[in-house]
Formats: C-alpha cells, structure tokens, sequence
C-alpha cells in the first residue's frame, strides 16, 4: 500500500467548498439580503460541481485504487485518520451529488412554502450542509470519518423535511431520524468492533488486510463474526436504500419532505445505502457476502415488484413516484448482489440514473404542485395540452424512468439484469422475477402519466396554468440532458468505473473463493 | 458503389434530423411545411435504401457490417469483455424491411399531408411519424439483438405516442384513446419481457448478441454455389471477350461479370470453417453446436443441454413476437389501438411494426429452425390467431376494426408459416401484407375523412367509422373504391393479385411440411396449418366483400354518406401506387412451371435474394391443387358473402347485421361481434385482481398493518415508553437544558418543532446522548487499558 500523502487534495478542496459558502452565508441577512443568500447558495453550489469536474477531468480511468487522496493523522491513538479520495465507485456518485444539488437549490427559488414559512437563510445553509454531508460519505475512506458523515446527513435533512415540509412533517421527520438512527446504531457498534480488530479504521488498509489474511473476521457460516459485521453494516444502509421490507419511513419522508427535500432524498440520500454496501459490505466481508448474496437478492426482488405493484396504487402523484423508489432500488441492490461485473457496473450506473430520473420526477410533481396546490392524480388531466413543453420533458423523464432503451434507466437496468442472469450466485429466476418489474415500471409510470397529462382537459383549475417559467426550464433541461447521454454513450460513465468495479469484484470472489477450498 | 453501405446510417439520420425539425420549428413552419419536411426525409431515406439495394444486387447479396461513425460503442465494460455496439448490417433481409419500411412509409407520409391538415398538432404529428421511421430502422438494421430491442421498443413508443395522439379530445374520447395507448405499451411490455428474457439467455450462452461478425457467411452452401457460378460466368466472360451481358434472365451474370473487375474479397472463403466458434456471431455458434452435437450450456449454478437452451430462447423470443405481432394471447392490444389517425393505423399497426416479431423470428430462424418444440408451438399461436381473429372480423361494424382484425389474422399466416418452416414465404407475405393493408388502411381513411365531410355538410351526427353509416360510396368516390376493390381482391388471395402468391406459398409450404415432415410433430404442424389457414383464409374474403359491400355497393344509408365526397389527389395517388403494388407485388416470386410467369419475372426471385441471409430459407414448389382450392374457396365466400349483404339488404337493416338476425347463425354472429369476449376475459382473470389485489397491498398491508399498526404502534409506542423511562432522571437538568440550547442555536427554529412534539425530541435527544456515551466508552476503553 503506498504512502497517501498529507497535502491538501483536489477531494478535500471540493469537500469544503460547502463549508465556506455556509459561513458566508451566515454573514448574509435574512431580512434586507434575501437575493444575495439565494444565490450565494446557487454559486457554492456550482462551485462545487466545478470542483467536482475537475475530479473527473483528472481522474484516470485504469487505475483502480484512490485517486486525489489526502490522508491527515486525526486521532492517532486509534489510529482514525482524516482519509478521503475518490475511485471508480464513488466518483460517479461524487458527480451525480454536485449535479444534483445545484438542481434543488435552484429548485427552491420558485417553491412556494419558502416564502410562506420564511427562514430563507437556515434553509439554504442546511442545504449547503447536507451537501458537505454527503460528499463527506461519498469520498470517507476511514470507518470512524464516514460514520460521523453518515450521522451530520441526517441533521439537515430533519430540519429540511420538519420545518419546511407538508402537514404531517413533524411526524415524517421523526421516523425518518429515528428509524435512520436504530440502523445506525448497529453500524456504529460494527464500524468499532472492525476498527479495533483490524487495529486501524483505514477502509484501504483493511480492505488489503483482509485480502492477504492479515486480517480476519471469522467466518463460518451465516452465524458467525462476520456475518454479524456484515448485518451490522447491511441493515443500516438496508434501511436508507430502503430495501423491502424497511421501507416504511419512505413514504413519510418522501411526501412531507419539501420539492428539494424529496429531490436530493431521492436523488442522493438513498444510494448512500447502496454506495455503502459496495463500499464497504462486499470487500470487508466478502465472505458473508457471498453467504447472504441469495438472501438479500431474494428482498431486493420482493422490493421490485412489491415497491411497483403499491406504486400503482396510489392516489397521490409524490407517494406514488416515492414508492417507485423501493421498486427502482431493488434493482441496484440485485445488481449489486450478484457479485460479478455487469451487476456491480450496473447498479453503479442505476444509482446515477435512478438519481437523476426520479430526481427529475420529484422536481416535476413539484412543479405541478406549485400550480395547482394538490398532488392527487385525479385533480390533473390533460396537462400536456396547456403545457407542451412541460408534458414532453415530463414525458422524457418518466420514460427514462420506466426505463426506454436510448434513455439513461436502460442501460442500467439492462446491465444489473445481464449480471443476476450470470450471476454464480443468483441465476435465472432472480432475473425472471426482476424482469417482471419492467413490466410493471409501465404500468405505474404510464398510468400517472396518463392520468396528469393525458386525457381531456376537464376541469376548470387546469385551463390557465402558468407556462413554465426560465428558472423551471434551467433545471429540467440539464437532467434531460444527462438522461440522453447516459442513455446513447454509457461507455464513457462505465470506463470511469471499470477498473474498479473489476477489482473489488476479484476481491470478493478470490476470498470466497479461496473458502471454498478450504 | 463500393461505399454504398457506409450510407445505412443515413437511412437513420434522415428521418431523425425531419423528426427534429419538425418538434422544434414544426409549428412555426405553418402550411403543409411539416408534412412535406416529414414525406421528404422519409423519401431521402427510401432513396438511400434503394441504393442498399442496388450495391446487394451487384456484390453477389453479400452482407456488409457498418459501424456507424461517432456512434461506435454503446454498452461496454472492458474488464469482462461485454462489448456492444451501435452496430448496422446491411444484408438482403435488412434491406427487404428498409424497402418496406421507407417505401410503403413515404407513401403513408404523402397521404397524412392531406390526412391530418387542419390538426392542431400537425408538427408534432410528423415529428412522432419520423421518429417512428427511426425507430424501426434501428430495428431492422442492427446487428444484434440488443439493437433490435431498442428499435423495437422504441416504435412501441411511437406506437404510444400516436394511438393517444388525440388524447384531449371531448366526451370522454380522450380518455378512451389515452387507456388504449396505455393499453397498447402495457402489453407490449410483457411481449417485451419475453423478448429481454431471450437476450440475457442468448448473451449467457454465446457471450455475444451479434447476429453475424463481418466477414461471416449467413448461407454457405447457397454462397459456394453463388460463387462457382460466378467463376464459371467469369470464365465464360474472359473466353467472349467482355461482351457485356445484357437483359433480365443475366442479371447473375451480369453481378458475376462486375465481380471479376474488383475481385470480391467474399471468394476467399466460401464458409465460415477458418473462424474460430468464439469469434463468430450467435447463429453461426449455434449452427456449429447444433453440428457438433452434445454442447452444454453453464449458466451460474446449473446447466443445461444447448438443445432444451434453443428452445428457452425461442419460446421467450415468440413471448415478445405475440407481443408486437399480435398474436394469442396478447393480441388484445391491437383493434385498441385503431384510436389512433388512420394514417397510423395503415403505417404502424398494419405495415411495418407489427411485422417486427415475424422479422425478428425470420432473423433468427437458425434458432426456430433448429428448436423443434417451439416451431410446432409457433405454427400453432398463428394459425389459432389466423382463424380467431378471421372469424370475429364478421362481427364487426367499425370499418377500421375489421381491418384491425385482418391484420391480426394475416400476422397469423406469417407466424404460422415460421412455425411450418417457410421462413422465406413468411417475408414474402410480409411484403405484400404491407402493399395491400396499407392501402385498405388508407381506403378507409378516405372513406371515413368522405363521411365526416358529409356529416359536416349535413349537420349529422354518426359516428364516421360504422359501416352502418355508408353505403353506395363507389359513386361518390371513385378512385377510393376501385383501389379498395383492389386492396379486398389482394388480401382475399384473389389471381393474380399479390396476396395470391404470398398466401399460397404458405399453404403450399404448409402442405409440403405435412407431406415431408421429418418428424411427427413437422407433420402435424404442416397440415394443422394448412386445414386452419385455409379456412381462415375462407373467412378473410367473405369479411373483406362484407365490407365492400356495406360501404360501397347498395344506397347510401345516411345523408353524410350521400354528402361524402372523393380526397384530395395527395390522399388518391398514394392510394393508386399501392394498388399498383398489391397488383404487381406477388410477381417477385412467382413460383417456377405456373403459366410461363417464371419465364417472364424469373422464378422465385424474392426467396433466392433472401437466402443470402436467411440461412434456413427455401422455396416451396407449386402446388396446384392447394392453389386451385384456396381461390375456389375465397371466390366462395366472396359470393357468399354478396349473398347475404348484396343486392341492397343491408340498407332494409341499418342496425342488424343479417347473420345477426338469422336464427340460425344469429349465436355465432353473436361471438364474433362480441369479440369472443377476450377483453372480458383478460379483465376477469388479469387486470382486475391485479388492481385489487395493489389496493390490497398499498392500503391494507403496506399501509393499515406496516406503516400505521407495526410502525406507528408496536414499535412507537415501545420506543416512547423506553424513552419515557430513560429519559425521566434527565428531565429537569440536562436533557431540557441542551434541547434549549440546540433551540436557541437555530435561532428558534427547531424551537417550533420541539413545542409540537417535545417527548419525541426529547427521545431523540436521549438516543444520542446514550450513543455518543457509547461511543466514548468504547473510544475510550483501549486508552484505559493501555495505560
């Protein structure tokens, strides 16, 4: 393992950026400065995905391991450290983090319980924070860094959904902290027994020693050391993909949350669990992942289709695009779990755009709202016709979606499904059952498209909606972008993730592997 | 000529830059612009696929592979291999569809220019048209199986787009078109499952989706007999003294004599046997499987025989076929789907991608030809459908809807003559199939635009598309009925029209399949076929003449259908060039010793070009008794049916069918206008206890028991009481006092919150004192004991 230097890198500057727009922030004033907070949080932002470019024009695709590392002594005696760098599997999640944030911050401008419940400036400095939060989890390669990263996410995101969030926010914001918290604590307990047996809290180091036998959680059977390592860890992040059945903090969340909230929520905050398992759940234990593989793909099919299925079923457009979630999730979680190339790759690749999809949907349902006031499906109808740029990029988003091949969610699905098809590990009627989720993506996306935006123009309220205003367009126009891109030349997102996907993917099956033959 | 293929992407591109402009400057063009933007791209790209054409016709029809330029790779991941590209093959299939596709399709584009005048969306109308173009050409010029989806779900989304394209009309119509759209895109989708199913288990057992790699030869035997005749044409050719061949019968020659000037590099190998298995595309792989014998497939933990993993594959790949072709059981989409401009119905839902599932069968007819349980299963879904939908196209009033049916019925032929092995009479009937139902489409699209300027004129109010409504039109519009007479002739098998060849080489194959089936169940395929599809046959021309009849012949019934008058000559000429075609069409491939015609057009011409990348293709001979007794049929039923609904009964009647009123065929009647009641069926056994059974799961368990009674009570309420219980010796000191200060900190903002709801702020507030407690204690402990 070679020696990660101390100098401040490109990560760390990216990281922080956040930081600085949050104090200039708190100088700014609430009451006579409303414009310049706006903004200064808009320009922080986009800083930051410039910083985060950068990352990406730098960052070489053949290599594997960290790149742009910093490692800086923190609390010696136990060996944490301040450690952070991006490789294959974060980098990508890096990027879809400083896209996103921006988008939702933009968002804001134009979302009417701002005005209505003031405290303009608190709010954009919790978004600034959460940022921070989230590209701290996304780029923590020290146990110890990562679970406090983990832990300050959950802060603003409280307050975001508890004060600035729908009639029952108070309640949602509890669960969602609370349910949070219980898994949290479970990982908390595994992050120390790990950090304390391996004698350091480096992921790298630990990942290296459990790859040359100097460091070993015992494994021998499904209830063993490690095995209960790995649901310490697997059940925290379970319960923020959310993975079926810990999903019922979810629709809370998700419905109260205010347009930004549910945007970043969806957008971000779940694939810190799925990022974590590939993070952390495979290549720390790849022994027990190979145990539960079948286990945890089996929830993440009932996910699939269970998620889909009580999508359709809904009569509120935002619990029904929430819902979509626990169905597009489960895919990244099979892909995941079937331990090879194309799964990994894929689900990799499906966080970005399930992020980037039901991101979009949530801003969408967010626009509707801002003009009619109501989020049930049947207060719409006809939409399109009064307005036609709205329905097409709405349309583009919902196929993307449900997955149309030529479109971002495609490539993804298809790729997690080839993996669990050549899976060692899960096989023919994982994929089976999956692919019956494509099936049902149709019906409850196209049924809430029909429903908003086709059909006759019926009813009075929806004759004389505002077109969508220059802000509203600046915002959907890059997601229709990148849902395109992705879609026609995934190669340039799958290369950047490649060499890693390719390592860790030896590192589990070598060590499962080698078990075997013992 | 030699560059030639490099053009395929423009087949593409074209329609794609009309679809641009036509969704952003369309409505601002005004007019007819994006009509004429919209016909002209797809004219360009039919220019460009005859030019395909000509380059096969002079390289002895050998496949070309193109990597389109800018677009080279799609889904690649270098470390384990997976390698799939945009990637384009111009062969005499591919070609076949792109001639179909772009040719019937422009002439569909000049149509709708007068069709859809006055429409709202008349852009957006062009935009989705050209982008349909683009879909399924992706659809037929890809190289692999991942292509072909993308193109084939790609034109399900047309297909969408445009059956709800008039999704806000009044009176509840708009919600009507917009549930058939759905409807449509819904069923595709599980036809899409199958055939997404069929990809994962054909990449797991080649480890590739390309059709054939370049360089491979589709049909070697047929390539090495090519290739010795051109040696010996070249010979000949060098012994005369370049004398240039001339006239139709030397069109082989001729190709050979140009092939001696650039040395075609094909003639190196005339077979694939110096390629390694790995380096070959699917079919080849499987051919040399099938060849070798014994190969065992590994998937994951189990595996299987090749054999059984051959029939998997096409058994879900025909899951997808009845999907987009319509067959049983997920045919139901299809008469929905007629919600959409007739313009639609004629080029989507007629003509091109309801065709998609014959010509991705026909594409991978070394599986179908190789999997025996599934040819059997093939051949019998499409004769089924064939007479089934045959037989509810008599009960129908609505003028689109029995062509609705037709078409289900004659998709039917072409799958059923997959099934039996006639890979080559499928597409030939597939060609014609286009010519003469687009041009009934169309007719009826006249017919129904003449009787809505009637009841315009007269202030009725009927509904444009019942027959009950018309009568007596051959007056009034000329042109329309005479090429609908033709159009009805054609698809009734009529000599020597088009659909006279297309059908009997289906039945002749049928019959020869029955004859000299190698096995049992080839045999009972072949004549299980023949009986089914002969009698479905029976029943096409009496509905088509029914039809004739209803709307043509006899006295006009309403004041509208008095009023109509004939279209626009942008509307008649694409009319007269398709009768043409359904006239001319079947001469392509005349069968050999049938009146001296193969003399005159060259015998099976249309099967030999396809060969070359149809593996499995072949050509069946005449059979005159098959021939003879299908015409004598359908000219039975033609006379039947002028029976029953000529000489002006129809008109005593106007709401009763005459077989409706009979008692003795007023039951069966009864079925067929009911439509054999699958619709009902489907939402008794599918779509409601599917609804049901979600608003069970989201309402009760998700939400009743999970959310409200297991969350919100069991574990709640416990969570409080423990957090009651902890919280009590901090209440008044420490607890309250930092849940103050955190109060102040945010300056009163989480004060709002923690008013509301202080014992749970004050359990949260406990959870993290005990945790960061926790985390002290273990922080701390090596330290202690270090020291």
């Amino acid at each position: 393992m070679p020696e990660v230097s101390s100098a401040v890198s490109l990560t760390s500057v990216m990281l922080f950026i956040p930081i600085v727009g949050l104090i200039i922030l708190l100088f700014l004033r609430e009451d006579t400065q409303r414009e310049a907070i706006k903004y200064s949080a808009l320009a922080t932002s986009l800083l930051t995905f410039a910083a985060s470019v950068l990352l990406w024009l730098g960052f070489n695709t053949s290599q594997p391991g960290l790149q742009f590392a910093q490692r800086g002594e923190w609390i010696t005696s136990l060996n944490i450290s301040y450690y952070v760098g991006v490789d294959g599997l974060s980098l990508l999640l890096v990027m879809l983090t400083t896209f996103i944030m921006p988008l939702a911050i933009l968002a804001s401008f134009r979302t009417g319980v701002l005005e209505e419940r003031g405290r303009q400036k608190l709010y954009y400095a919790f978004m600034l924070l959460l940022e921070f939060a989230m590209l701290g989890v996304f780029v923590a390669q020290d146990l110890f860094l990562f679970y406090i990263f983990w832990e300050v996410t959950l802060v603003p995101m409280y307050f975001l959904i508890g004060i600035w969030g729908a009639e029952q926010r108070i309640y949602a914001a509890v669960k969602f902290f609370l349910y949070t918290m219980a898994g949290s604590i479970l990982m908390l307990l595994a992050v120390l027994f790990v950090g304390t047996q391996a004698g350091t809290f480096a992921v790298p180091d630990i990942i290296a020693g459990v790859q040359n036998g100097t460091i070993n959680f015992p494994f021998d059977g499904i209830f063993s050391t490690q095995s209960f390592l790995f649901l310490g860890f697997l059940i925290a992040f379970a319960i923020k993909v959310p993975i079926w059945p810990l999903h019922s903090w979810l629709p809370d969340a998700h419905v109260q949350a205010p347009t930004a909230g549910s945007v970043i929520l969806a957008g971000v905050l779940l694939k810190l669990g799925t990022y974590g398992i590939v993070r952390f759940c495979l290549p720390m234990f790849p022994e027990a992942s190979v145990a539960w593989a079948p286990v945890v793909a089996a929830l993440a099919v009932i996910g699939i289709i269970y998620g889909a299925w009580v999508s359709y079923a809904q009569t509120d457009v935002k619990k029904l695009v929430a819902y979509s979630s626990v169905s597009h999730l489960g895919f990244v979680v099979l892909g995941i779990f079937a331990l090879n190339q194309q799964g990994i790759a894929g689900a990799i690749l499906q966080m970005v755009n399930h992020g980037i999809s039901t991101g979009g949907l949530f801003l969408m349902v967010g626009m509707l709202y801002e003009r009619r006031h109501t989020k049930a499906l049947n207060a719409f109808g006809g939409i399109w016709k009064v307005l036609p740029v709205f329905g097409g990029i709405s349309l583009v988003i919902t196929l993307s979606s449900m997955g149309l091949p030529g479109l971002n969610g495609f490539v993804g699905e298809f790729t997690i499904l080839l993996g669990s098809f050549g899976s060692q590990y899960l096989g023919f009627f994982f994929t089976l059952f999956a692919t019956i989720g494509v099936i049902l993506a149709a019906v409850y996306m196209l049924y809430m498209f029909q429903k908003v935006f086709m059909g006759e123009l019926d009813k009075e309220e929806n004759k004389n909606l505002p077109a969508l205003h220059w802000q509203e367009l600046a915002v959907l126009v890059p997601i229709v972008i990148l849902i395109f891109w992705i879609g026609l030349q995934p190669g340039v997102f799958f290369s950047s993730m490649d060499a890693s996907v390719n390592q860790l993917v030896t590192q589990v099956t070598d060590v499962a592997a080698s078990v075997a033959l013992r | 000529m030699e560059s030639y293929p490099q053009l395929v992407p423009l087949v593409i591109l074209i329609p794609l830059v009309g679809m641009l402009i036509n969704l952003f400057a369309g409505s601002r063009l005004g007019g007819r612009w994006p009509g004429i933007i919209g016909s002209t791209a797809a004219l360009l790209s039919f220019g460009v696929s005859v030019l395909l054409y000509l380059y096969l016709q002079n390289n002895y029809w050998q496949a070309v592979v193109v990597n389109p330029p800018l677009l080279d790779g799609w889904l690649r991941l270098p470390s384990v291999g997976l390698e799939i590209p945009f990637q384009m093959r111009v062969d005499t299939l591919s070609v076949t569809m792109m001639l179909v596709v772009t040719g019937v399709g422009s002439l569909i584009h000049i149509y709708a220019i007068g069709y859809m005048l006055g429409d709202a969306r008349y852009a957006r109308f062009f935009a989705y048209f050209n982008l349909f173009l683009v879909f399924m050409l992706v659809l037929v010029t890809g190289n692999n199986f991942l292509m072909m989806f993308v193109g084939w779900e790609g034109v399900g989304l047309c297909s969408y787009l445009l059956i709800g394209f008039w999704f806000d009309k009044a009176k509840g119509e708009g919600w009507k078109n917009s549930n058939a759209a759905r409807k449509a895109m819904i069923v595709n989708r599980i036809g899409d499952f199958g055939l997404l199913m069929g990809i994962f288990l054909i990449f797991w057992t080649f480890g590739t989706l390309d059709y054939y790699r370049p360089g491979e030869i589709a049909n070697v035997p047929l390539t090495q007999e090519v290739a010795h005749e051109a040696e010996l044409a070249a010979a000949e050719k060098a012994e005369a003294g370049a004398v240039e061949a001339e006239g139709e019968a030397a069109a082989e020659g001729e190709a050979a004599a140009e092939g001696e000037a650039h040395a075609a590099p094909l003639f190196v190998y005339t077979d694939n046997d110096h390629i390694a298995t790995e380096q070959l595309g699917v079919f080849g792989q499987a051919e040399r499987f099938i060849k070798k014998g014994g190969h065992e497939v590994a998937f994951g933990p189990f595996s299987l025989p090749f054999e059984t993993v051959l029939v998997l594959i096409t058994l879900f790949m025909l899951v997808g076929a009845t999907g987009k072709s319509a067959q049983i059981p997920l045919f139901i989409w299809l008469p929905d789907a007629m919600a959409g401009p007739t313009p639609v119905s004629a080029l989507i839902h007629a003509a091109t991608m309801v065709t998609a599932g014959v010509y991705m069968m026909v594409r991978s007819n070394v599986f179908y030809y190789n999997a025996e349980l599934t040819s059997f299963i093939v051949a019998l879904v499409g004769a089924t459908t064939a007479i089934m939908a045959g037989f509810i196209a008599i009960g129908q009033w609505d003028i689109k809807r029995v062509l609705a049916y037709s078409t289900i019925s004659q998709l039917g032929f072409m799958v059923a003559a997959v099934g039996i092995g006639a890979y080559s009479a499928a597409m030939f009937h597939l060609v014609t199939h286009a010519f003469f139902k687009a041009l009934l489409f169309l007719g009826s699209g006249s017919v129904i635009h003449g009787v809505e300027h009637g009841a315009h004129a007269t202030h009725e109010h009927i509904d444009p598309q019942d027959m009950r409504n018309m009568g007596g039109l051959r007056r009034a519009m000329p042109v329309t009925f005479w090429t609908y007479l033709i159009g009805t002739l054609a698809l009734a098998g009529i000599f020597p029209l088009a659909g006279f060849w297309s059908k009997d080489e289906i039945l002749a194959d049928a019959w020869l399949r029955g004859l000299f089936g190698e096995t049992l169940s080839q045999q009972l395929a072949g004549y299980l076929s023949l009986g089914i599809l002969i009698a479905a046959a029976g029943f096409t021309a009496f509905y088509m003449w029914r039809q004739i009849e209803m709307v043509f012949f006899g006295q006009p019934r309403t004041a509208a259908a008095e009023h109509a008058h004939e279209s626009g000559p942008v509307m008649t000429w694409p009319l007269i060039a398709l009768a043409v075609l359904s006239v001319v069409g079947g001469f392509m491939n005349v069968p050999k010793h049938v009146l001296g015609l193969d003399g005159l057009f060259g015998a099976h011409r249309f099967t030999f070009w396809l060969e070359h990348s149809v593996a499995k293709a072949h050509a069946a001979e005449f059979q005159p008794l098959i021939a003879l007794g299908a015409l004598g049929l359908a000219l039975v039923a033609i006379f039947a049916a002028r029976a029953v609904y000529g000489g002006g009964k129809a008109v005593v009647r106007k709401t009763h069918d005459p077989l409706e009123v009979n008692p003795s065929t007023g039951l069966v009647w009864g079925l067929a206008h009911g439509r054999l009641y699958w619709d009902e069926l489907y939402f008794r056994l599918f779509e409601n206890p599917f609804n049901r059974l979600g608003q069970f799961l989201a309402d009760t368990l998700d939400w009743a028991f999970w959310h409200d009674y297991f969350h919100n009570t069991v574990i709640g309420k416990g969570f409080n009481a423990i957090g009651q219980f902890l919280s009590r010796p901090f209440d008044l000191g420490i607890v309250d006092g930092v849940v103050n200060g955190l109060g102040r900190l945010t300056q009163g903002a989480a004060g709002a919150l923690r008013r509301i709801q202080t014992g749970y702020v004050r359990t949260y507030a406990v959870t993290v004192m005990l945790g960061v407690v926790v985390v002290i204690v273990i922080l701390l402990l090596p330290m202690l004991q270090n020291s």
